[in-house]
């Protein structure tokens, strides 16, 4: 792999840009790998790459049914936080922030990751205490946030009408170091780095089948032929209850679709990520200008990628109360991703039913900000059989009633 | 937008008249079930892609309850029914088999 710096845009600018070469392997099948990994999402990927970086498994596959982050990893709206209330959460979701601070250093490929900070929005006194009791967790957690009050919201915001006309903004919860990365470039980067360990990325490869013998995984179907393996992870968001389904066995999962919408380019008006979950909407601003606004889940079941228009309307009232000024923007496009909800809010990475098989899903609205993580604990799982990053969010939580409630901290989707 | 008829009411209005209420035909379990059969009453959904039953509320018109046969891929309708009952009508089942030729009720989980 040829590395990337300033140097190389300099020496490929005198050349004409000729000697840059392709960022990954347009990879074919083999017969056989150690690992398969199905989905070319960004915890997919991820857990590839920390598979061979931390443990040398590099016999590896990633196979796409579509193209590499077309899944909820190319849709979502990018807010990266880890201010969640149960310890587990805190952990995994802190591990994955902090790795996205180093994570353009350490691919070699820039993410953007931009930590301008996120504030969620106490706009009940409901919210009030739960976000006060979410500040003090994290402080015991060692995670960064603070609870302020309404004239540094202001401070911070100078868009937002702090006395809208159904709900008052009371106060918020502030962490400085969260904020948002470049979606497509986090799973670019990971398969550029993964391909260059040896592993093939391949698209347009769906699995269709899952083999076993005696209860144990011998490989998968796919539409490009059978391809064997000694171990599986089933990493596809929306589709894990499908896969699951090939595999035999179900998962505590319902597929629903999540919507997004950004705007025409303004100039730079909003320089940190705010959520309102009373009300159902969160904002941010790209660097190309663009408003990126994103709501709740649609209620019913669905993989069609594309939602109700009514909760696009309902998400935007609820931001025109919030920001005022942005009554008069147009929106430019709007897009739909299939998540992958569990009843607790919070993700599974597990072992399964069926030997060799592992699963990293129920990410729902919220798992881009979890990607390194997550690939992190699912390759040590998958490595050693046991993660303490991912032992409290096995499947067995759910006989034993050991939920990891985070819908207070999920909230609205994102 | 899903439009969808209440049987209970017989009006037929659009999907924000209506709410989503998961899975349909679940059977029950209680005290004296094994784990593992309340886990899968609880918890686990077949949540398909393709042909799904499941339950809705006429919620801003009758508020009673009933179901649906839906398609999850393409969100076609293909019939709503009365919630009394433990497994989806013959008539729903027929139009099921028209539009997926091929589709068998054998694949609904029990
Ligand atoms: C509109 C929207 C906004 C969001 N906003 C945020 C946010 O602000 N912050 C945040 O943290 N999270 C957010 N999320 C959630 C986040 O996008 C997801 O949790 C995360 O991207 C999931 O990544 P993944 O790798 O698990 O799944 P995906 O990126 O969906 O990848 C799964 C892949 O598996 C592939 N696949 C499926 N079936 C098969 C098969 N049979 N064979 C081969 N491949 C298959 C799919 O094609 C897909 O590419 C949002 C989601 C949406 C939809
Ligand atoms: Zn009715």
């Amino acid at each position: 792999m040829k590395k990337y710096s300033a140097f190389a845009v300099a020496r490929e600018a005198m050349r004409h840009h000729t000697g840059w070469n392709r960022a990954w392997r347009d990879a074919q099948p083999k017969k056989r790998y150690d690992v398969i990994i199905v989905g070319a999402g960004g915890h997919g990927l991820a857990t590839a790459y920390y598979l061979g970086k931390n443990f040398g498994i590099t016999n590896v596959a990633i196979l796409e049914k579509g193209w590499l982050g077309g899944g909820n990893t190319g849709r979502n709206t990018t807010i990266i936080r880890s201010n969640y209330l149960q310890d587990p959460s805190a952990a995994i979701y802190e591990k994955a922030r902090s790795l996205y601070e180093t994570m353009s250093q350490d691919l070699n490929y820039n993410v953007m990751f931009s930590p301008r900070g996120v504030i969620m929005l106490a706009q009940t006194e409901h919210e009030v205490r739960g976000y006060k009791r979410t500040a003090h967790a994290n402080a015991l957690q060692g995670v960064k946030t603070e609870f302020i009050g309404p004239e540094r919201v202001k401070q911070l915001v100078p868009i937002i009408d702090l006395d809208g006309p159904r709900y008052p903004v009371l106060g918020g919860l502030w962490q400085a170091r969260g904020g948002t990365a470049r979606h497509d470039a986090v799973a670019w980067g990971y398969a550029r780095a993964c391909s260059d360990m040896g592993m093939d990325v391949i698209q347009k490869c769906e699995v269709t089948g899952i083999r076993q013998e005696g209860g144990k995984v011998t490989g998968v179907s796919t539409n490009r032929g059978d391809i064997d393996c000694d171990k599986l992870g089933i990493v596809v968001a929306g589709h894990s209850g499908h896969l699951a389904d090939m595999a035999g066995f179900r998962l505590p999962i319902e597929s629903v679709a999540l919507q997004a919408l950004v705007s025409e380019p303004i100039k730079p008006c909003m320089d940190v990520v705010v959520m309102a979950n009373t009300v159902h909407g969160y904002m941010s601003q790209s660097d190309k200008g663009e408003m990126v606004i994103g709501g709740g889940t649609d209620g019913y079941n669905n993989y069609t990628q594309r939602g109700s228009f009514h909760h696009i309307e309902e998400t935007v009232r609820a931001l025109i109360e919030t920001f005022p000024m942005i009554s008069r923007l147009k929106m430019l496009r709007q897009w739909g991703g299939i998540v992958d909800v569990t009843g607790d809010r919070s993700p599974i990475l597990s072992k399964t039913p069926v030997e060799g098989v592992f699963v990293n899903c129920g990410w729902g609205t919220g798992g881009f900000k979890a990607i390194p993580g997550s690939g992190w604990g699912m390759a040590e799982l998958m490595a050693k059989g046991h993660s303490p990053l991912t032992e409290a969010f096995g499947l067995n939580r759910f006989r034993e009633g050991r939920f990891i409630d985070e819908s207070v901290a999920a909230g609205v989707a994102h | 937008m899903l439009i969808l008829t209440c049987p209970n009411c017989g009006v037929t209005a659009e999907e924000t008249e209506f709410h989503a209420g998961g899975e349909a035909h679940l059977k029950r379990f209680g005290p004296g079930s094994s784990e593992e059969e309340f886990e899968g009453y609880l918890f686990m959904r077949s949540n398909p892609k393709g042909v799904h039953f499941e339950r809705w509320r006429h919620a801003y018109g009758c508020g009673k309850w009933f179901h649906v046969a839906r398609d999850t891929t393409t969100l076609e309708v293909f019939g709503s029914y009365s919630a009394q009952t433990t497994e989806p009508p013959q008539d729903i089942l027929d139009t099921i088999e028209d539009r997926r030729p091929g589709w068998s009720p054998a694949e609904r989980p029990a």
